[in-house]
């Protein structure tokens, strides 16, 4: 018999443990601190207020009577995006792909801590948004769809279910675990091949090495992270620093804190360096559109990559087959058939 | 979530059986016509073993596990019919290096030579998977929470292990196996043996990662559910994606 792999040592941070969100974030933030900035605010920088520990209440705990079912009316829209609100999204995404457990998990820019930071100021459009016009933004860009008019019902009901998870969390506090971690700007920049290794590794499983994901009874069970399917050159995740935090705090599912972040950085500029549908902000020409809203260090709209200029955009007509899918994760899975 | 359940209904799995059989065979192993003759002599092999153990000494696999490999709840033996073929010899790999703790096991798998082991997962993953009688009572709330939508850091078991834990079939089969209708004992067995570092933590280390968050009631709730849930649906049922 062939000698098996070892099981690779890992540094598992104690972030993970099943603790209280105390204990959590405590674990969390005095870990390595090139881990998480957040960390550094935690010690009350001068001026800034010290970040507070919060956890939102268990979901059995949603009450039972007419404001539960709009709070359970957005938990399935969450969870569900496209069969609740066909009208409003562009690829096979859900918003939980990107907020774990229906948007509870810390590190994963969770609803409870976004609902009590808004209404926010926005470099993005350049004034005060509400949440719902926050909310109006991952439709948009995220779900590569169309914002839902203020007021509709899938705003109220997203809103409602943001609102009770957020029960108890001081308004306008910095919590813990807001937002994706940011990490520090990586000491060798980030690197195409490295990325495509970091990939093959610990993500092609996964979302296929065509980055198209798996689909299971119709449903995008494994989610595309580029091509016509996946968020559009507008959504934060096209964007490094917020890719590289998602990444390393959540992925592999299941596993995250386990790349280093280096690593991280680099499969986000891999993923980034792929085609996605158009920026909808789209002015007529890549380089306008990038020059107005892809100006960033952390933007890779507009570059060029491997011989190829970013930003033309992924159509719908490109859409995998699952037979593509799968023919292109057999090249991937192969050292998991024997 | 809706399961067709078939488990009493012997007359539904007759039906079942021809899709089963095409689900579970895998993709490594489509014989060409040239190599029927060595298919069947594989499986020739496969037999000779399950049946009567192997000329160096590995014990009938059948004792255990019964001749198609349905296993036996009563005694915590888990099902192998219908399981993936990469992933019965994996584990018997596992077993060999001593990594995969249970010393029967390491005894067998020390025993079998990559060919025997090549056939006998050939053979197993062929059968169909034995029907699961419903529970008298349904498997506690914690355990349906796990398992269809996560918590945590834990993410819906459902995501890597399939529709119903019945697994996500083609390539990626040999990685996540289904666990549906394995017996409650032998998954809480596993559970903990991952939080105890007693089993590699598979492919990337995944699952050992997982079982480390899971608290002991939650390991008991869990295995409770998938024991309980069928290994083979009639018509697909629409079911939801947590
Ligand atoms: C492709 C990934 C992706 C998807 C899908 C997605 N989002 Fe987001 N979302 C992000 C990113 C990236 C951010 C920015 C996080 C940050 O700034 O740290 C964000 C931020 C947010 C915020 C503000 C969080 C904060 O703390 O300020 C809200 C609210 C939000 N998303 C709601 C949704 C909803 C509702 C959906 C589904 C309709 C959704 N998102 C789908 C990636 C996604
Ligand atoms: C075990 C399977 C698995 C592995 C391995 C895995 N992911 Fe994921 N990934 C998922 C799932 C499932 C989701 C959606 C999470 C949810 O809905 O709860 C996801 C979501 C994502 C998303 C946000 C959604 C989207 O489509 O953009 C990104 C980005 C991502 N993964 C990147 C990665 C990277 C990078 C790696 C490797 C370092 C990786 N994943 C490894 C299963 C996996
Ligand atoms: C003495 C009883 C016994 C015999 C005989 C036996 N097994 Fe097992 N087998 C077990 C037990 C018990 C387990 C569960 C071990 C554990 O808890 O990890 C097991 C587990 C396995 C597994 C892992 C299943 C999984 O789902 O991961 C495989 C594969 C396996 N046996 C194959 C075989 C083969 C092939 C033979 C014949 C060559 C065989 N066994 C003979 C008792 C037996
Ligand atoms: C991120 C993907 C992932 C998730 C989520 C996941 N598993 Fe697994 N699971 C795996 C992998 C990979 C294996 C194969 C391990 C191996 O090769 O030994 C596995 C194997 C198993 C086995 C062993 C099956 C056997 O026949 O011995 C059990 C039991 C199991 N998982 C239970 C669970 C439970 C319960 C949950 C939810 C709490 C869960 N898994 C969630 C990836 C996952």
């Amino acid at each position: 018999m062939s000698a098996i792999m070892r099981p690779r040592a890992r540094m598992r941070s104690l972030a993970m443990l099943p603790l209280a969100a105390l204990a959590l974030s405590a674990c969390e933030h005095s870990a390595p601190p090139q881990k998480n900035s957040a960390a550094s605010a935690v010690a009350a920088k001068p001026g800034k207020p010290a970040a507070v520990a919060f956890t939102p209440p268990p979901l059995h705990a949603i009450p039972d009577d007419a404001f539960g079912a709009e709070v359970r009316k957005g938990e399935a829209l969450f969870r569900n995006t496209a069969a609740h609100a066909p009208q409003y999204v562009g690829n096979t995404l859900t918003c939980q792909n990107c907020h774990l457990d229906a948007g509870r998990l810390a590190d994963s820019a969770p609803m409870w801590a976004a609902w009590v930071s808004y209404p926010a100021y926005r470099s993005k459009n350049q004034r005060v948004n509400t949440f719902q016009e926050r909310l109006q933004g991952c439709f948009k860009f995220s779900m590569n769809g169309k914002a839902p008019p203020l007021g509709a019902p899938e705003l109220v009901a997203l809103e409602a279910y943001s609102y009770w998870m957020a029960q108890g969390a001081p308004t306008g506090a910095r919590l813990i675990g807001a937002g994706y971690p940011k990490l520090a700007r990586p000491a060798q920049g980030w690197d195409y091949a490295r990325g495509e290794s970091v990939y093959r590794e610990h993500c092609a499983l996964c979302h296929a090495a065509d980055g198209q994901g798996l689909m299971v009874d119709g449903k995008a069970w494994f989610p595309p992270l580029w091509g016509p399917q996946s968020y559009n050159w507008g959504a934060g995740m096209s964007r490094l620093d917020l890719a590289a935090g998602f990444i390393k705090a959540n992925m592999p599912l299941g596993n995250g804190n386990n790349l280093s972040d280096q690593q991280a950085w680099d499969v986000a500029y891999y993923i980034d360096s792929h085609e996605r549908p158009q920026d909808p902000r789209y002015m007529g020409s890549i380089e306008a559109t990038r020059v107005a809203f892809h100006d960033g260090p952390y933007e890779t709209y507009g570059r060029t990559v491997q011989g190829h200029r970013l930003g033309a955009g992924a159509g719908v007509t490109g859409g995998s087959t699952v037979e593509h899918m799968m023919q292109a994760r057999g090249a991937a899975a192969a050292p998991l058939r024997d | 979530m809706k399961f067709t359940c078939l488990a009493s209904l012997g007359f539904a799995l007759l039906l079942t059986v021809g899709l089963a059989a095409a689900q579970s065979s895998q993709p490594a192993a489509p014989p060409a016509a040239a190599d029927a003759g060595a298919a069947a002599a594989q499986m020739a092999l496969a037999r000779q073993i399950v049946l009567h153990g192997s000329p160096q000494g590995a014990h009938a696999c059948a004792t255990c596990h019964g001749e198609q490999g349905q296993g036996r709840i009563k005694a915590a033996f888990p099902h192998l019919a219908g399981l993936p073929r990469g992933y019965l010899v994996r584990q018997l790999q596992h077993f060999d290096v001593l990594a995969r703790d249970n010393p029967s096991m390491q005894a067998i798998a020390h025993k079998l030579t990559s060919t025997q082991i090549d056939a006998l997962a050939t053979y197993f993953s062929r059968q169909v998977p034995p029907p699961i009688m419903p529970p008298a009572t349904p498997p506690p709330a914690l355990g349906t929470e796990l398992a269809l939508q996560g918590r945590n850091a834990v993410p819906a078991c459902v995501t890597c292990h399939g529709p119903g834990g019945r697994g996500l079939g083609g390539a990626l089969s040999a990685a996540f196996p289904p666990i549906a209708g394995q017996p409650a004992v032998y998954i809480e067995r596993q559970l903990k043996a991952w939080k105890q570092g007693q089993r590699p933590p598979g492919p990337d280390g995944l699952m050992g990662a997982i079982a480390k968050h899971l608290s002991v009631a939650e390991i008991t709730a869990v295995s409770q559910y998938f024991a309980a849930q069928p290994t083979l649906v009639v018509a697909s049922a629409p079911e939801v994606k947590p």
